[in-house]
């Protein structure tokens, strides 16, 4: 738990006397309050899921979006404040955009997130602004470098990693993602496994009804970021509500 | 009777012929070695055309040498800047990007074109041209400046790809020097540069030492 910093917590610009600058640990708060985003990078691509609460059943459906696409090759999950994460999602497509143009050939993700981590981390710097309220997932998939897969946080770190989690049930999603053997998965098969990782850390009691969003890149997508087929996505689905009700079936037999 | 031009106002320009051509394993990127003022006097009779924008990217320069200069030092320093970022070698497409963005936004000032070629981990051997304007086009091998005219004929009928290192030199040195045959502002020595995965290697090929041909 925090501990609360009074007299220091007031801007971003000032230390504790342990070291620590509050309001960034705060701005991690509000990415614990949303809820979670996965990545997980396979054999021959990366795979995104977002647990997208519904909380009214007058929105229409698919709006309000946590997956961006930043450049053809590039997709972003994000987790915490929306806005903030739209900003940076421009941010990033502009990095993208001015590499292109300047070097002639796709931004390669480190390099990518590097910069973006650096914009982030420039807002924990003065007390003139906040930071960023929100942590994304960026993957991509590249002929020669393979999947890889980067998060950022609010402190403006970028970290490199083949499966991670952000977002309130990241705890328990990042236990769900060490069970895997991602590195011997393909995508096709990735897919399910992440719609029931979604499915399985979804709260039913605290949050009700959400919306699956998954989107792939790798070798199936031939290098571009893409929401994942409608078909697929179903499949997926069935797949995940299927092996929650042979879990729940278990529990009862084993009483 | 013609007024020869004015030395002042035609500045120090690279009346050239300059080329590059892709090898199985390599490229070979070479030029001439003479530097002339308005066609009548030659300034500078071994200057060297061939610049290395980084270890393994090498690109010639036609034009104004002032503005190839300025331009091709502002490419060294951005590409050194972008590989260190990167923490790997710049590819070759990125460098004659760099050389286009240059040549582009700046085109209403400057007169300087570029050939860049050199060995990427990526896509190996390749060559670009970055024409004056600032177009920019992959090639199997390229030629241009002044002398290139004289040999059009003679690359398109000789060129094949896939040569061997020794093939590929042999064609560069005939190219230049029947240019240099030809062409009143090409001449001195042949610079040439090897790039391929191993490393780069310099050629000169003094004047004397040129294949003579059937009229010398």
């Amino acid at each position: 738990m925090s501990s609360i910093g009074t007299g220091y917590d007031l801007s971003a610009s000032t230390f504790s006397p342990d070291g620590r600058v509050f309001q960034v640990e705060y701005a991690m708060k509000a990415v614990e309050n949303s809820s979670t985003a996965i990545g997980i990078r396979c054999k021959d691509g990366v795979v995104f899921g977002v647990e997208k609460l519904v909380l009214s059943k007058l929105y229409e459906q698919g709006s309000n979006k946590r997956i961006f696409n930043i450049d053809r090759h590039v997709g972003m999950a994000v987790a915490g404040l929306l806005a903030d994460a739209r900003s940076l999602s421009e941010v990033a497509r502009e990095e993208a955009s001015n590499f292109r143009s300047n070097y002639g050939h796709d931004i390669p993700l480190k390099h990518l997130a590097d910069r973006v981590a650096m914009y982030v981390h420039a807002y924990t710097l003065y007390s003139a602004v906040r930071p960023f309220g929100c942590s994304f997932i960026l993957g991509s998939h590249d002929e020669d470098d393979g999947p890889q897969l980067y998060m950022v946080d609010p402190s403006g770190i970028s970290y490199g990693y083949w499966g991670c989690a952000i977002g309130k049930a990241k705890q328990a999603a990042k236990t769900e993602i060490e069970k895997l053997q991602m590195k011997d998965m393909t995508c096709r098969e990735l897919v399910k496994e992440v719609a029931k990782i979604i499915y399985i850390v979804h709260d039913e009691v605290k949050d009700k009804a959400f919306e699956l969003e998954l989107s792939w890149v790798g070798e199936v997508t031939k290098g571009r970021h893409e929401l994942v087929p409608k078909d697929i996505k179903e499949e997926a689905e069935k797949y995940a509500k299927d092996s929650l009700e042979e879990e729940d079936d278990s529990d009862e037999d084993n009483m | 009777m013609d007024r020869p031009p004015n030395p002042q106002n035609t500045g120090v320009s690279t009346g050239t012929t300059i080329l590059a051509v892709k090898f199985n394993g390599g490229v070979i990127i070479g030029s001439d070695s003479r530097a002339s003022i308005g066609g009548s006097y030659v300034s500078n009779k071994m200057i060297n055309k061939l610049i290395q924008v980084h270890d393994k990217i090498f690109c010639c320069i036609a034009g104004s040498l002032a503005d190839a200069q300025a331009v091709t030092k502002m490419a060294k320093f951005q590409l050194s800047f972008h590989s260190i970022q990167m923490e790997a070698p710049p590819l070759v497409k990125a460098a004659a990007s760099v050389l286009k963005e240059l040549c582009y936004n700046n085109r209403e000032e400057l007169q300087a074109g570029f050939i860049t070629a050199g060995w990427d981990r990526k896509r190996g051997p390749q060559v670009y041209t970055v024409s004056m304007g600032g177009m920019l086009i992959s090639q199997p091998f390229t030629i241009g400046g002044s002398g290139s005219t004289f040999i059009y004929g003679y690359a398109d009928a000789k060129f094949k790809p896939d040569m061997s290192r020794e093939e590929c030199l042999q064609f560069t040195t005939n190219a230049l020097t029947l240019a240099i045959g030809r062409d009143n502002v090409s001449g001195g020595v042949v610079h040439m540069v090897v790039i391929t995965e191993d490393g780069v290697e310099h050629v000169v090929v003094p004047g004397d030492k040129l294949p003579k041909f059937h009229d010398e």
